[in-house]
């Protein structure tokens, strides 16, 4: 597909919706159903990567100097880093905030 | 020109799934479809046809398969029946979808319950929405010649859709009729390869069937349906080029002594052949009938329709499926549908016959003609009746 922003019109639509390009689903950002980000608090982080290892979405990533940062074009808002997180340094806030 | 031979026509069918060099069938008995897929297994194990067959366990799986192996580029070719057909249910929406050509027999059957085995149209009425070409057939040459049309029309590039061939169970699946098979080179002429415009194949990776969200999904319906609605041209020219090369002529409505006609039958499959019949004896009687019939079911052919009955003040529609709890048969909506609008419409009157294997005899249309003459001039109350249904 062309244009991933799903605005393409019925005519553009390849044959069968085929996708001639692989691993374009990364070009399709899935982020915005989300209600709640999760921000992490530098200060208290001891780098362990729990929230890694446990983020179903991939969402988190390895940031500078071994902190982790949210990719918030996939990261869908479900607070398992939160909950997993053992110096509790990540804080769920809505996203209206 | 081939010479005419007796033949089962599920053997006929089978043959033209033959003569079309088809790369994988993937099919599961069902009764009356059976001997169509028997003896292509027959035909593969022989060495006749190179192709795969894959004795699946089970309907679902079998469009399942059709499907894979449409999309992998292969011609593929299923029939089946009643509740084999609505196993397949819920793949029958995604062939179409992924425009695959795949071409199915349909030996009509009869729903359960209560169990029967017998032919009325309720299977594939039941799959309206499906989003396949359909055709029905009304003999055995015609089973053949549409299997063979079927493949052209689905593969055609301007189409690529999967297309039903109907015909009526026992009533032509099981009998013996004179049919003319074609010999190889001249289906080598009316039947190119299929060159698939996209398919599966892992030096040139292509996703398929995959989800389409709110944004996308409208979007792709709308395509699928005007690739249904256009398919109409290919069905029509492909007809044409068959009837140029083999002189035998199709068209999406047929019609049948309808000049000067008051009232016209409106019939689909092999109850037509005794349809015409019937008129033959009204007409001799001098009573002003005729008889259209649709040999295109889906996409609608409205507009030949609209101009076969033109002229008439009343149509007598059989419906060989009922619709229960609604307005009427499946066939009298859709006309209904369609002439709803037209300034002048004649009146239609709805019937429903032969239902799971009940014959539907000379003196059935002479009786549904006489309503019809009846109801012209008086409105019934109800707005549908079953015929030979015993009131006690
Ligand atoms: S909120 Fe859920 S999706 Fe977002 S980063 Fe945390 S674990 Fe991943
Ligand atoms: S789980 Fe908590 S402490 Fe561990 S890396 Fe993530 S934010 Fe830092």
């Amino acid at each position: 597909m062309a244009k991933i922003d799903a605005i393409m019109g019925w005519k553009e639509l390849d044959l069968g919706c085929v996708i001639r390009q692989p691993g374009s689903s990364r070009a399709f950002k899935t982020g915005d159903w989300r209600s709640q980000r999760p921000v992490v608090d530098r200060d208290k982080c001891i780098k362990c990567g729990l929230c890694w290892v446990y983020c179903p979405d991939l969402s988190m990533v390895p940031a500078e100097e071994g902190y982790y940062k949210v990719n918030l074009d996939y990261c869908k808002g479900c607070g398992i880093c939160a909950k997993e997180c053992p110096k509790d340094a990540i804080t769920m806030v809505l996203e209206e905030d | 020109m081939a010479k005419r031979i007796g033949m089962e026509v599920s053997i006929a069918a089978s043959e033209a799934v033959k003569l079309a060099d088809v790369d994988l069938i993937a099919a599961y008995p069902i009764t009356p479809q059976t001997h169509i897929v028997e003896h292509l297994a027959e035909v593969v194990a022989d060495g006749e046809l190179d192709a795969a067959f894959v004795p699946v366990e089970s309907e679902h799986s079998a469009m399942s398969c059709c499907i894979g192996s449409s999309a992998a580029g292969a011609r593929t070719f299923t029939a089946s029946s009643s509740q084999g057909l609505a196993l397949m249910h819920e793949m029958l929406f995604i062939a179409p979808a992924m425009r695959l050509p795949i071409v199915m027999v349909v030996a009509n059957r009869a729903l359960s319950g209560p169990i029967s085995i017998w032919n009325d149209h309720s299977d594939i009425m039941a799959e309206q929405d499906i989003a396949w070409i359909q055709t029905f057939a009304e003999n055995g040459q015609e089973v053949f010649d549409l299997v063979l049309h079927a493949f052209r029309v689905a593969e055609d590039s301007k189409v690529l859709l999967p297309m039903i061939v109907n015909m009526d169970g026992f009533t032509l699946s099981h009998v013996i009729e004179p049919i003319e098979i074609l010999d190889k080179a001249e289906v080598d002429k009316y039947l190119p390869p299929y060159k698939p415009k996209v398919r599966l194949d892992p030096r040139k990776p292509v996703s398929m069937g995959l989800v389409g969200v709110p944004e996308i999904y409208t979007e792709a319906k709308k395509a699928t349906n005007e690739a249904l609605i256009n398919s109409k041209k290919v069905v029509v020219k492909a007809w044409k080029e068959f009837g140029d090369l083999f002189g035998r002529y199709y068209n999406p409505v047929e019609s049948y002594k309808t000049e000067g006609a008051e009232v016209i039958l409106i019939t689909m499959g092999s109850i037509s052949e005794t349809a015409m019949t019937a008129i033959d004896k009204m007409r001799e009687k001098g009573l002003p009938v005729g008889l259209v019939r649709f040999r295109l079911w889906k996409p609608f052919p409205a507009t030949e329709f609209k101009k076969a009955i033109a002229g008439a003040q009343t149509l007598a529609v059989v419906d060989r499926a009922l619709s229960p709890g609604g307005a009427c048969g499946p066939v009298a909506e859709e006309i209904k549908a369609a002439l709803y609008a037209e300034r002048g419409r004649p009146k239609v009157f709805n019937f429903i016959a032969g239902l799971g294997g009940r014959d539907v005899t000379v003196e059935n249309f002479e009786e549904i003609v006489s309503r019809a003459f009846t109801y012209a001039k008086k409105r019934p109350k109800q707005l549908y009746e079953m015929i030979g249904v015993r009131e006690i």
